[in-house]
Parts: C-alpha cells; structure tokens; sequence
C-alpha cells in the first residue's frame, strides 16, 4: 500500500513500513547514520539519525522508523541539527582521539559524521573508556575503546556466519562489544574471517599488520623474496586506487609487486592448480572406495577452523589438501628451493591475500611441512595497496607485466578459485575429464532453499552422477551440514567458502568502504569482482589444472602422481578437534610462563 | 479457659528479616506448651505494610480484646503474647502503637492513621491470609473472577468490564489496561502471551514483591483473566532474582493452581486452557522496561529495542503480547467482580481506583499504603504517614523512582495521580514515594538517581550510555564544588538532550530527577555553583570547618598544628578558622581534645 510521507514540506508517495531515512533518500535528503548497516543491524542506538516527528515529543530515529500515511517529519531544524550535532559530541567524547594514528583514519564513519557536523570541540567531556587491546589472535586486532557499541560486529558474526563470538557486555557506560568473558579472540572460535573488520564504522576491529615483515625481509639482502598473488586481488586492489569495483589489473599488480623490490613474483593460482589435481584425485579415490563422502573443499582456513570448532566429527570429510596458499609456500621453499638452487632457508615466502585469515592459516604449527614456515608472512589487499602507494606508485599507470616461472602461469582454473563456486567448479573440470575423457561444459549451479546453498548434478555418464554443492559464509555452511546430519540431503562434493559476499572477492581482507549501504554494496560488488575473475579464466590458453604445462611439469620432475607419497607428505594436512574456549588451556599448558600481553598495551 | 482466637504473624520480607520467623517458630511452641493449638490458630501472613513498626503481629479474638495490632515485636515476646493476651485477655500496653504526635497507644489498626485512610483492593488479602493456602484466598472469593469470566462473559466482554473500570497500568506509564488488552486481542498472530512485570527495580519501592509474597494467587487470576480477553494460553511471570521469598511463594501458588485446575487444560470445564512459567531476571533495572524485559524471558541479554513495534503486535517471539504489572494484575479479579463502574468511581476522573505506595524517607510511618486515586500528597505524608520526624520541615517529596521528580512543599496539596504529578514535572512511576525533611540536599539527590541510572543504563543507546554518564559527571562537579559558571545551562540542555533522544523509558525520564529540581531548588543548585556552599549541609566538599564556642576550651591547640595556619585568635578570645583559606585537611578535627571541632 503506497502512503504519503512529507519530509521538510515535500511530499513523497512510498510503500507502508518504508523508515523515514529511505523515504528521505527518495527526496535526496541525506540523513545520516552510523550504527545502521541496512538489512543487516538495525538496532536504532547510535541515534545520529534523528529527525523530527509532527507530534512526537522526543526526536525518532529514522533508520528504524516506519512512516505511516500522512506522516510529517523535519529532518533540517535547528534543533534537529543540535540533537545530531550532541550525539555525536557524546560518542567522541567516549572516544580515544587517536585519528592520526588509527587504521580508520580517513576510512571512518564517526570522523566523517563529525567533520559533516563540524564538531570543533566537546562540551561535554569527562571519563573514557580504557580497555585493553586484544592483538593476541594472528588474523585480528580489537580496540575497545574506539567500539561505539553499533552492533554491527555482533550482528555478522551471529546472523551471517552463525559464530557468535560478540555480543554487548557489562552495562551502562563500561559496556563494550566484545567475545564471551572478554576473552582474547584467540581463545574464542573466532574463525578469523575478518566479516566484523568489514561492517566496523572505525577502528575498533582491523587487521593485524604485517607490513613491516615484508619490509624487514625485502631489506635483508641475504633473502630471497618471493611473493605469491592469489585470485581474488587482481580484481580488488585497483579499487584502492580509484579503479572501478571488479576491474581486472593482473599485469598492473605484477609490475607493482617487482617495483617493490620482490625477487620473484608468483601466482597463488598456480598453487590452486595445484590444488585442483590433489583434490580431485582425492575426490576421484573416494568415490572409488565410498567413504567419506561428501568430501568437503579445505582452502579456505576459516571455513576449516569453522568446521574444527563446531562439526568435529566432519573432519574426516575435509579434503585433506592444504589451501593454494600453504600449498605454494611448500612448493617455494621445496621444489622452488632446488629448481632455483637457493637453501630454503634464505626463502621469505610473502603471499597477499583478500583475507585476513590466511594469516592464521600460516601460522598454523603443521604448516611447515617443508621443513620451515611454508609461508612466512600475508600481506591483505589492504597492507599491498598501501605498501604499493608508500612506494609512490599509482596501479592504473603500471605497465602489465608477466608472472615469473616456474610457479606463476595458472590456468583459469586456478584463478576462478577467487569466487564462490570457483573452487568446486575448477575441481570438476578435470575430474569430469578424467573420468569421462570430455571437457566439462555449460556448468551451473542452481540455488537451493533461497539464497542458503547452491547444488548441481553431473551426469559422469557411466551411470553415476556427482551431486555437488557450494555455500558461502558459515551460517549457510550450518544449514548445508544440518541437512546433511539430518538426512534430508547427500552430496559427493561441497565447496564451502566462510566470506558470505561471494567468497574470497568480499573476504575480511579487501578494500573497506564507509556508508550504511556497506553491506548491501559488499553483496553487489563481488559480483563485479567475480566477473573480472571470470573474464581472465576467459583469456586463458589452458583452463583446466591438468592441462597447465608448469603443473604438469612440477608432477613430472617433482612430485610424481597427483596425491602420491611425495604430495602427501608436502602438500596435504590434518585437522584438529578444537575446544571452544581456551583461555585456561592456555595458560594452564604455560604455567611459570610470563603471559603473552598485547603489544598496544606497553 | 482461653478463647478463641487467630493469631497473624506477618511473613512480607521486612518483618521476615526482622525476627519474624522466629517469633512464628516460638509461638507454635509456646502453643504447644500451653496446649492451645486446638483454640488457637497461628496465620503467616503476607505484608501488613507497616513496615516500620515490624514484624507485627495481630491478634483476633472471640472475646475482647480483639483485633489488636501489636508492633515491633521480639521472639522472646511470644510467651507473654499467649500468656497475658490469649489467657489472660489483657492488652499488652509496651507492644502497641504509640501516636507519634500525641503519644497515646492505640490498639487497633482502624483507629491507626496508617491504615485509617487506606482503600485495600490490590492488598485486599496482604495481612489477612496465609500466602501459601490457595483454599484461604478461594475462600476470599479468590478465582471467583476468573470462573464468572470464563463462564459467563466472552473475552469481549472482559476487556469491556476493564475498559469501563478505567484502569491504567500501575507500572510507571500508566497506559490504560483494557486498551493495552483489545489491541493484543485484536491484532493478528498465534500464540500470544500474557506477561506479569515483577521486575519491581525502583529504589526503596516493594508494592509488588508485597503483592508477590501476600497474594500470589490474585496476579495468577489476574494474568489468567488477561489470558482469557485476549485468547493466550502461556503466560510468564518476570521476578527479580532480588525477590527469593516472592518466588517461592509464587511458585507454591502456581502449582497449589495446577492441582485444583485453575491453571492446566479446560479450566473450569469450558475448554480454557492457561499456564503459567516464572522466569526470574538477573538484576538489571532495565528489565523492566517492557521490550527488555521480553528479550531476558527469551533468554537473550535484556536490551530495550526501538518502539513501535509495540508489545501489542509483536511481542515475547515476535507474538502479540499483554504485559501488565503486578499491582494492574492483581486489581483485575476485583474488578470482574465488582464491574467496571464500581472501580471507576474509585480514585478521580482520569486516574480511578487505588494505588499502592512504598512510603519512605524522612517520616514516621513507613511502609506499604494503599490509597484512592487523588488523595493528596499532604494527607499521604501527615495524616498516613504520622509526619516528618524530629519536629523537621517538609522540604519534598520524590515520586516515580529515578524516573520521577521532586515535589516540593509548595505543592503538597496535589492530588496523587498520573496527570497531576506530570504537571508538576514528576510522575507516578510503580509507587515508590520518598519524603525528604529540610536536612536534605536537592542536588545530591539528583546525584544519586543519577548514579543509579547511568549504571544501569543498557548502553545501548548513546544518549542513555554516555549522556546520563556526562550528567553525573556534572553533578559530581557540584557537589564537589569544582563545577564552572555555566554549569547549570549546560547541565540543563544536556538533560533535555538525553530526555528528548534516549531509545527507551530509562533513558528518556533519566533526566527528570535533575531538571524537576532545578524547577523548584534552582537555588540550591546556585549555592552550590557560585557561593560553593550546600544549604542543607549534606555535601561533604563545601562544608567548613568551624569550632563549637561553648565546647571550645580555647587552649590553642588546634592553631598550633593547623599547617596552613588558618586558624586564628589567642587563648583569651578564642579562636576562629578562617574559612576561605582552610584547606580542609581535618587535623584540627582530629588533634582537638573537647571536640569542639565539626563540620557544619
């Protein structure tokens, strides 16, 4: 039913139950918000939104204000002005003004809301909140104190990925969004998918920064540094730089990452390649003997870490192969090593990722299968983008340059590992052909249960079929395993991806945009993202794994068969069935010890 | 030959932790020893309101004297109350009430000012019966209500009765009940839920745990009756954790229910079907505002949410939903009874019926009174409450709890009810009501309502987490005497600010306790600001030294140790502190052997 709202005497006809900040919109009058994340945290708290309601004695929020027929509303007076202007003045004075220095500076909805409402000084100043920083997990960093309690961490790690690490804890003016007990994260079940990092309006939650490892390591002289790309930042990280959403800068990156002084650059799709033919052969022997089925997909280590806290028992259904990160940095500092005739002792394996929990993943202790850390240190698109405009570069006036070999030409197939369904679909192009000897075509998922999951059924035509399936972001991963548990559902083959904006292209990692359609735009952009993966899968000569030349190579002269003794012991990994909670473990394993204590809190 | 005679022992919690148990434990001996048991029946009763003078014990009797009204009574006293009342029919003077004006001792409750002007219908049963026998409140016509609705009215015709009776909730809002009721009737969705708010968290108020702990099974009938008008079949009971008596009570109560099929399937045999859980909250005051505390029954952390949707619509699980005080609930089965009209006329126009009081603070009756709509403050605080004690002025009243206001002197012939005490800048709230004498200083109470607000604050709401902290901070300034010039304007625009733009109730009337004192002790806010000086000598920073002359011995010592040598004078003149210099340090306090020395 359409009603008629005015807003600042202009009228405007929209449906019932639309709030007054859409029906503003309608009439470009911006009001503006800070907690809201639409469709997704709509607790009306942080009140900067206020307007005012003919009738209504308090001002209303208009993020969660349903207009009625006839409603008048006034989003420009003084007063109005003066309420937004107060609101804010009271979250900065509870605020550390630390600007300068902080990860949001220039990124950050509360400085934008102050500076749009001039705030030049506080009024009403008095005691702030100090809690300690929590730098403890290896993916994420918590600043308390620059929490402004909006609820959007809380909201995506409940509703979208089904954790449940935050909620609001104490009261009144000590409360703070944080995990249970205000335990470290690192001895939660965080999953270290960085979502909350995304949806954070300052910088309260961010990534740890390792930036200054690779710089120590491209200043040693004694190393040898090498650095691996993986799909989905080809088609981020001209964002940074003011390129369109989704636009494909492959070549551009190569030339910024050999400016920056790496020795080698790599593609991580060529661990994806990799990972194809491991996985698919070990796709291939379980359909042979019928056990374990379904075989999970296991690149993606918050999905695994996920899958070790919450479904143990599923573990033995995890593809058993590591990631193409862990896989390349094994091959680097392995096969690399010898082809190259370098000890792998001086190798620092950087690898950048659209992920922050590709850096739990490396540091993960079974990681090291090469005899040292695989992966040394993991750049997101984020850290890149700034060490590449440190350096004063600009992507878009790069020349394109080529990877270097032998471990940087992939096929399409280890490139469309980027996207959601990527993974599975790059998988079953060359088990599809080595089974039936045809090429794979037209393949495509189809939705199931809305938006939860996606499945498809290949005909293998020798009677059987595959039936597989794909889901992105862990709250659908529980659904998908919860049908699967119940019986209501069996599959050959899931591909599970924790990032719920289309995998990898939205992972915790990518460029961070302010503004309250954040998250609405997150679920646009990784289709844009997932195209311009699409489009280099596209232009590749070879675009099943197998068919790689340097993969067939590296089997040949290195590795032997695809999930042989040699892959085993390099490239394939175990799981652990996690304890939830484990801050006594923790400290109760290191009696004696001296704590470890967050660094921001000397 | 003893008489026939029930002897009632008050079992609310305030005479329960004052020796109550005790005494109901010797009397039963003492029974037993005097071999009175067959004669003699000993009732634990629920509150008799008369907190002050507790624990209490009344005595009935077949013989005079009866129905007397025996106060602060002692364990050891059980023996002389069989002995010269029981056996021997004599009053038993020292254990009377003693007039605080006149002195006189009087025996029986009626003739009591507490009690004289009292209209008992929520506490109708609270003194009279034993809580925990279902068949003593049936036989004071208890579930009669619920039966004649159940058989003879349809759920229309209920909320009728209710809206005819002009109830509003006794909660704080005052919303009126049938209204609440037909909108929760009439909006769409299946179940629906009827909730009882026990989450009674206002500073020094206790109507409701009375009600709890007396009459437990007039809120079960009076949710049961809810349940009925708007078509529900569950229902909750949200009772502070603070309050174990009340829920034993109430438990006992619901499971007495259970078995005689007042609560369970085909209640009354026409196809009802109504049961009841408790659910007990954690403490948080903030669990009494309706949406937070639907989110603690659903056992999610009790966090108010933006409002409408209101309860009526989607409430408990997103279901239409019914939430009504204790005291509302309690007053339902009287009404059924006695229809609409009759409540109507109780009470004035707008506000009609009675309403519970905790009375409080600086008067000589404290305690629980029940009282038509519209008696006037004056009457509550000198004839109910006996006055101000110690021959101390009034100086105000506090309504409302932290969400309420200060009524001062000038308005003490305002009529208690919900429209004039918004008048007046203050509110009815659930009743707490706390009388304040000359000796108290205005801005510290405002401090401390503050400092229990922003501490219970949910935090979820900016103006409710660091606005309501801002004006304490501000207060705390004052009191301190380290507050600026233009504290006061501030103080005042920022509690608009938090009044005009908090999420919920509590951040919305956190500010009222400060802004109805700057209306009517804007003054002492002044003193406090620019003479740096406390009128009624209360806030400890502004107080000044000074030396008692008729204690003082003038022997000097306190000018000798004195370190800032602010103390002046000689051995003949005596000496004076020099109060603009004083660094308060307090060594002239502690070295001065005749304490001549204070504070004032």
């Amino acid at each position: 039913m359409l009603v008629t709202v005015t807003i600042d005497g202009q009228e405007v006809e929209v449906s019932e139950g639309t709030t007054i900040l859409d029906a503003a919109d309608m009439l470009d009058i911006d009001i503006p918000t800070l907690c809201y994340l639409k469709e997704l945290n709509e607790p009306g708290a942080c009140r900067v939104c206020l307007v005012d309601v003919e009738g209504d004695a308090n001002f209303q929020p208009a993020c969660v204000y349903e207009v009625t027929d006839g409603l008048k509303v006034r989003t420009n007076t003084p007063q109005v002005i003066e309420a937004r202007k107060r609101v804010i003045e009271l979250l900065l004075s509870d605020h550390p003004f630390e600007c300068l220095t902080c990860v949001a500076n220039q990124n950050c909805e509360l400085q934008s809301v102050a500076k749009q409402y001039g705030i030049r000084d506080l009024e009403f100043g008095g005691e702030r909140n100090k809690f300690p920083v929590d730098d403890l997990s290896p993916s994420l960093v918590r600043e308390p104190s620059k929490c402004i309690l909006c609820r959007r961490c809380i909201s995506v790690c409940a509703e979208i990925q089904e954790v449940h690490i935050y909620d609001v804890i104490e009261r009144g003016f000590g409360s703070v969004a944080a995990p249970a007990y205000n335990e470290s994260l690192m001895d939660t079940p965080c999953i270290t998918c960085g979502q909350c990092i995304m949806v954070c309006p300052t910088g309260a939650l961010h990534g740890q920064d390792d930036t200054q490892k690779v710089w120590d390591a491209l200043a040693d002289e004694s190393k040898h540094v090498v650095i691996q790309t993986a799909p989905a930042i080809r088609v981020t990280i001209g964002e940074m730089f003011g390129l369109e959403i989704g636009s494909l800068v492959t070549g551009q990156l190569v030339a910024a990452l050999k400016r920056l002084g790496f020795d080698k650059v790599f593609d991580d799709c060529f661990g994806a390649d990799v990972v194809v033919m491991e996985e698919g052969h070990e796709l291939m022997e379980r359909l042979e003997s019928g056990k374990d089925l379904p075989q999970f997909t296991s690149c993606c280590p918050g999905w695994v870490k996920f899958c070790e806290s919450f479904y143990p028992s599923m573990l033995d259904n995890l593809s058993s192969c590591k990631s193409p990160q862990q896989v390349f940095g094994a091959l680097a500092k392995s096969y690399y090593a010898e082809q190259a005739g370098i000890d792998p002792e001086d190798i620092f394996c950087v690898s950048t990722m659209p992920c922050v929990a590709k850096k739990y993943e490396s540091q993960r202790p079974e990681m090291d299968s090469s005899g040292h850390r695989d992966v040394d240190a993991v750049l997101t698109t984020r850290e890149l983008g700034e060490m590449i405009k440190q350096i004063g570069l600009d992507i878009k006036k790069l020349p394109e340059e080529d990877y270097d070999e032998p471990m940087g030409y992939a096929s399409g197939a280890g490139v469309i590992f980027g996207s959601t369904g990527g993974v599975m679909e790059a998988a079953l192009r060359t088990v599809y052909e080595r089974i039936t000897g045809e090429r794979l075509e037209d393949f495509e998922l189809k939705s199931v249960r809305g938006r939860d999951f996606k499945e498809a059924e290949i005909d293998l035509k020798d009677g059987r079929s595959l039936k597989v399936a794909v889901a992105r972001g862990t709250g659908n991963a529980r659904r998908l395993i919860h049908r699967i548990m119940n019986g209501e559902a069996e599959y050959d083959f899931i591909e599970v991806m924790a990032c719920p904006a289309g995998g990898c292209v939205g992972g915790g990692g990518q460029p961070i945009y302010s503004g309250r359609d954040k998250w609405l735009r997150m679920v646009e952009d990784r289709a844009h993202r997932a195209k311009g993966l699409f489009e280099e899968d596209g232009q590749k000569e070879y675009r099943v794994a197998h068919e790689n030349p340097f993969v067939k190579k590296l089997y040949d002269n290195y590795l032997g068969d695809p999930h042989g003794e040699r892959s085993q012991e390099l490239l394939h990994t175990s799981y652990v069935d996690r304890q939830l909670y484990t801050h006594e473990e923790r400290y109760s394993d290191k009696k004696g010890e001296p704590m470890k204590v967050a660094k921001k809190n000397h | 030959m003893a008489p026939k005679a029930e002897i009632l022992v008050c079992g609310g919690t305030s005479c329960y932790s004052s020796g109550g148990p005790d005494i109901y434990k010797n009397l039963i001996e003492e029974l037993k020893r005097k071999e009175l048991e067959e004669k003699v029946k000993l009732t634990q009763t629920g509150c008799f309101g008369f907190c002050e003078k507790g624990p209490v014990v009344v005595i009935y009797c077949e013989k005079e004297p009866n129905g007397i009204f025996y106060c602060q009574v002692k364990p050891e006293d059980s023996e002389r109350i069989l002995k010269e009342h029981i056996i021997n029919g004599e009053i038993i003077d020292d254990l009377l009430y003693e007039d605080p004006e006149t002195g006189a001792k009087i025996p029986g409750h009626e003739d009591m000012g507490f009690y004289k002007y009292q209209q008992r219908i929520a506490l109708k049963n609270c003194g009279l019966i034993q809580p925990y026998k279902i068949k003593e409140y049936i036989a004071r016509d208890g579930y009669r209500a619920l039966g004649e609705a159940l058989s003879h009215m349809t759920s229309k015709e209920v909320i009728e009765i209710v809206k005819t009776s002009k109830i509003r909730g006794r909660g704080g809002g005052g919303f009126p009940t049938g209204l609440k009721w037909e909108l929760t009737a009439k909006a769409k969705g299946s179940p629906k839920y009827v909730i009882c708010n026990a989450d009674e968290g206002d500073p020094g108020a206790f109507m409701d745990r009375s009600i709890l702990e007396g009459d437990p099974h007039s809120v079960i009938e009076g949710l049961a009756i809810a349940a009925y008008a708007i078509g529900a079949e569950q229902g909750y009971v949200y009772v502070r954790a603070e309050y174990p008596l009340a829920v034993e009570r109430l438990e006992q109560a619901i499971k007495d229910a259970r078995e005689l099929n007042l609560l369970g399937e085909d209640i009354f045999e026409t196809g009802f079907k109504f049961d009841l859980e408790i659910r007990v909250g954690a403490g948080a005051f903030v669990c009494g505002e309706e949406t937070a505390l639907m989110q603690s029954v659903q056992g999610e952390r009790g966090d108010p949410r933006f409002k409408p949707p209101y309860p009526a619509n989607k409430g408990l699980w997103g279901q239409p939903t019914v939430i009504n005080n204790v005291e509302t609930l309690a007053n339902i089965p009287g009404i059924i009874l006695n229809g609409g009209e009759w409540f109507s006329h109780i009470g004035t126009e707008e506000s009609t019926g009675t309403k519970v009081f905790a009375l409080a603070g600086d008067i000589h009756n404290t305690g629980l009174i029940e009282v038509p709509m519209g008696t006037t403050l004056r009457e509550v605080v000198f004839e109910l409450g006996g006055g101000i004690p110690n021959k101390k002025e009034f100086k105000a009243a506090q309504t409302g709890g932290p969400s309420g206001g200060c009524i001062p002197k000038e308005h003490l012939d305002i009529l208690m009810d919900y429209d004039s005490l918004i008048e007046v800048g203050s509110m009815m709230g659930s009743g707490g009501l706390i009388i304040m004498d000359e000796d108290t200083c205005m801005v510290d109470v405002a401090r401390f309502y503050l400092d229990f607000t922003q501490d219970e604050a949910c935090g979820k709401c900016t103006p409710g987490r660091v606005g309501t902290k801002r004006l304490l901070e501000m207060l705390n300034k004052i009191v301190e005497g380290e507050a600026e010039p233009n504290i006061l304007e501030k103080l005042e625009a920022l509690s608009n600010q938090v009044k005009k733009s908090s999420l919920c109730g509590l951040g919305q009337s956190a500010p009222n306790p400060i802004l109805s004192t700057l209306q009517y002790f804007r003054d002492e806010y002044e003193a406090h600001v620019f003479e740096k000086r406390c009128p009624a000598g209360v806030c400890e920073a502004l107080l000044d030294y000074v030396i008692d002359e008729e204690k003082c011995k003038a022997c000097g010592l306190c000018a000798e140790k004195c370190p800032a040598a602010t103390i002046e004078g000689d051995k003949e003149e005596g000496y004076t502190i020099n109060s603009e210099a004083c660094k308060s340090c307090g060594i002239c306090e502690e070295e001065c052997p005749f304490e001549a020395i204070t504070k004032g």
